[in-house]
């Protein structure tokens, strides 16, 4: 039977490949439509904070303390001029606004967790190429990652933070320090399993240098573990930065961030437990929808990973 | 066999594929009946919907893949209308299945004996006393050694072969009816394959039981089979007798499948022994020495003493059972892995001991051609990247090697449009054509094949096998296959080296070996070949 007739009839021939791209598939799975959608909003609240009848987050009236949500009072801006404005969320035992200060406390909190993320895998993935490609490297680097392993994350940020001085670089680096192992590691263990591959193989007998294999075959091949990795570092990272404005730690009192008001409502919370419900919801629902919006890509950018988990 | 009264009988039975799959249905009005103590060979290439039956059977059917229409009747009983409880009564009693990959289908944290223990447990009122007995007499039956050992040993600690033999065990304790086998001989080494299949067959023989047996292997098929039924995506194209459809198949699918089974028979060529050496080994060895802080050290030899030549225009196969150290000799050559000691030379170059550096202007003269095509290109680059990644890395400017990859891709019957799309986009014999044609961007003087064709249904095999031949012949290229398949080393070697636990036991002309094989291995390795003395016709 010659070729011809062989194509003609064989299986492969009439089968169309019709396999999605992975974009497709992102696009149309419900988490990631649903943890997008959440997120998009936040950022344009975020972007848009001056504008949704907000005043400015710092401004504080002793007249206006402690009013219950809805309330109106009156604030001064910074200029003496005098404010009838309705504190939709209560105001605090300062008499600010947390309406405005939650608002506000938006862009800081996505800052911190998009800025986090990328400290984190920048680092993580440096490191692990490296471990995964130099073996002499591989054991000395491991145990370092280990032991910061070893060490509880908010632990390590309480110390750096401490150390530092807080704003808003510091606290981010904080929370990305203790993350970087974690990323070390997925990526070493990406790195090994992809250099077994034969298309890795097929690259080394086509003369392709070490650098080049690392950029062109593997550093591609790990993005989709590594971009589910970062949306979980991003909402570890708010989360953290709450934790530690919470505890007095983190960014100074007066940028308003949601752990920061919380911290402030604390005091009261038997009395006025406004102060510590909006931001609390603000922050649960953000944490929630990232984790969902993590899940979403996960499932279709990283079927393997999935199954594991 | 009772054709009047079949234990099986599968009626017009249609089966959905999810929405967005390359076609509605996994199966079509799919029609055949399997009578008591019959075997029944259900054939078909990769995505023709076999498994899906097999599953449809056992009631296993996940819910993507719901039943649209037909009956299947296990004597007389409807399973599409069983409910769960049911079904699972009848899983043990009246059917079971055995699968492909025992490693997988065996529970890794009991022990073998428990596992078959479990069974009878479930399914019978016998005391343990009892069960236990009927354990060891099963494993008895099916062959294993020392059975009180066999009942104590987990699944890692057997081979393919007995793992399978376990399998079989537990799916036969409970005397089915109906036994399923989804490909079970397909994962192990042709000598054990045929010492699997003959159990088989004496086990079915001495129970009467129903047998559908599901395989891709013409080979197998003529062997066991006392009925065929051929599928193609889902549709049954052809039932009936063995001698039938094997020696006078009515449909083209069929003659077209049974035609691109590779024959035993050697194809005459004559060798020129005068043509230039491109590759010699010499004493070649590799050896792992797994290292230990604490207690010795294991060390394994996974090539000794491996010598050989290869000529210009020539083919030289590598035959052997899994870890015979063939794919060790490979990438030794290829020097993915280094040699531990003795002498390649590529021409007049050594490059065995070559230092990474010095090796990389030898290494475009060597290319390989791996087992697996769907990973063998890089999911994210472009068929035309992946062309021209070799000559440029030696070089060459990008229109240059791109007007060499429009050449190339034709050479290998496919259209210059796949330079823009990415691998996922091809079929498996597709992307191995385009990883035959990258390594030949190179303009090697010697062709690795690694299992090249192996991962390949038949009819894509053939076409493939063809290709590699014309390759050959029209760049007058060295090549060394390596395969586990003497029917595929029958087509395309000229010398031939057989081996076995990383030694070279027979090596010379392929047409000696075929026709008077000298070492007892190679010997066994031919008299296991399946559907050896089987006329095929077409």
């Amino acid at each position: 039977m010659d070729a011809k007739e062989l194509e003609a009839l064989s299986v492969e021939s009439a089968t169309i490949v019709t396999q999605q791209s992975a974009w497709t598939r992102v696009r149309r799975n419900t988490s990631v439509r649903l943890g997008g959608v959440v997120m998009l909003v936040l950022v344009l609240v975020a972007l848009a904070a001056p504008w949704l009848g907000t005043v400015d987050p710092s401004l504080f009236d002793p007249v206006s303390r402690d009013l219950l949500p809805g309330k109106t009072g009156e604030i001064t801006t910074l200029d003496g001029e005098l404010l009838q404005h309705r504190f939709i969320m209560g105001s605090d035992s300062f008499g600010r606004d947390i309406y405005s200060r939650v608002i506000f406390g938006t862009r800081v909190s996505l800052i911190v967790g998009v800025a986090t993320a990328l400290v984190a895998l920048a680092f993580g993935i440096a490191l692990g190429l490296m471990s995964g490609f130099l073996r002499w490297l591989d054991g000395p680097l491991m145990r370092v990652m280990d032991g910061l392993m070893a060490i509880p994350a908010i632990l390590i940020a309480i110390a750096l933070v401490a150390m530092w001085r807080g704003s808003l670089l510091t606290v981010v680096v904080a929370i990305a320090i203790p993350e970087i192992p974690r990323v070390t590691r997925l990526v070493r263990s990406l790195v090994l399993t992809i250099r077994e591959e034969p298309y890795v193989e097929a690259a080394i007998s086509l003369g392709t240098s070490t650098p080049m294999i690392m950029w062109r075959h593997i550093l591609p091949n790990t993005l989709a573990p590594l971009i589910v990795q970062g949306t979980f570092i991003c909402a570890s990272g708010i989360l953290v930065e709450a934790i530690l404005s919470f505890l007095g730690v983190g960014l100074p009192p007066d940028i308003p961030t949601w752990g920061n008001v919380m911290a402030e409502g604390r005091a009261q919370f038997n009395e006025y437990p406004h102060n510590i419900f909006f931001p609390g919801i603000f922050l649960a629902v953000t944490v929630l929808a990232v984790n969902i919006l993590g899940d979403g890509l996960r499932d279709t950018l990283d079927p393997k990973m999935a199954k594991r988990v | 066999m009772n054709a009047d009264n079949p234990i099986l009988q599968v009626e017009d039975l249609s089966i959905a594929l999810p929405a967005g799959s390359d076609r509605a249905s996994a199966v079509r009005k799919v029609s055949f009946t399997v009578g008591r103590g019959e075997i029944v060979c259900l054939v078909g290439e990769s995505g023709s919907g076999k498994s899906v039956i097999a599953q449809g059977v056992m009631g296993l059917l996940p819910k993507q893949l719901p039943i649209t229409a037909g009956r299947i009747l296990l004597q007389g009983e409807d399973i599409t209308q069983a409910p769960l409880s049911r079904l699972r009564e009848l899983r043990a009693t009246r059917m079971s299945m055995i699968f492909q990959e025992p490693m997988t289908a065996l529970n890794p944290v009991m022990s073998c004996g428990d596992q078959i223990d479990e069974v009878l447990a479930e399914h019978t009122p016998l005391s343990p006393a009892e069960r236990r007995a009927r354990v060891r007499d099963i494993i008895d039956e099916v062959l294993l050694p020392d059975p009180e050992r066999m009942m104590a040993s987990y699944p890692h600690q057997l081979s393919g072969g007995q793992r399978q033999r376990i399998m079989i065990a537990m799916a036969l304790v409970l005397e089915p009816v109906l036994l399923i086998a989804d490909e079970p001989t397909t994962a192990l080494d042709v000598t054990t394959q045929k010492q699997v299949l003959e159990l088989m067959l004496q086990l079915q023989r001495k129970h009467g039981t129903g047998v559908l047996f599901i395989t891709h292997d013409f080979g197998v098929v003529a062997e066991l089979a006392q009925r065929v039924a051929v599928l193609r995506l889902g549709d049954l194209v052809e039932v009936g007798d063995k001698h039938d459809v094997l020696q006078r198949p009515q449909h083209a699918y069929t003659r077209m499948l049974i035609g691109a089974v590779p024959t035993l028979r050697l194809h005459a060529r004559p060798v020129d022994s005068s043509a230039p050496v491109v590759l010699s080994a010499r004493g070649l060895d590799k050896t792992y020495r797994d290292k230990r802080w604490f207690g010795k050290s294991r060390v394994v030899h996974a090539a000794q003493d491996v010598s050989f030549e290869i000529r210009k225009g020539q083919t030289l196969g590598i035959v052997g059972e899994s870890g015979s150290g063939k794919s060790t000799v490979a990438r030794c050559i290829v020097r993915l892995i280094d040699p531990t000691a003795g002498e390649l030379r590529l021409g007049s170059d050594e490059i065995a001991r070559a230092p990474h550096r010095a090796l990389r202007p030898l290494r475009k003269r060597v290319q390989i051609v791996f087992q697996d095509p769907y990973r063998s290109l890089n999911p994210r680059r472009t068929v035309g990247d992946a062309m021209i990644e070799g000559p440029m890395n030696y070089g060459l400017a990008r229109p240059a090697a791109l007007a060499k990859a429009t050449e190339l891709l034709a050479l290998v019957r496919m259209d210059t449009s796949a330079m823009d799309r990415y691998p996922h986009q091809f079929s498996g014999g597709q992307r191995q054509r385009l990883c035959i044609a990258r390594a030949l961007m190179m303009d090697p003087e010697l062709l690795v094949a690694d299992e090249a064709v192996s991962a390949l249904d038949v009819s894509v095999q053939a076409q493939v096998l063809q290709l590699f031949d014309e390759i050959k012949t029209r760049l007058n290229l060295a090549m060394l296959f390596i395969t586990h398949d003497l029917r595929v080393a029958s087509q395309v070697c000229d010398q031939l080296a057989v081996m076995s636990q990383g030694r070279v036991v027979e090596y010379g002309p392929a047409h000696r070996i075929f026709s008077t094989p000298e070492h007892a291995y190679t010997r066994a390795l031919f008299a296991a070949a399946p559907g050896k003395d089987f006329a095929f016709g077409v």
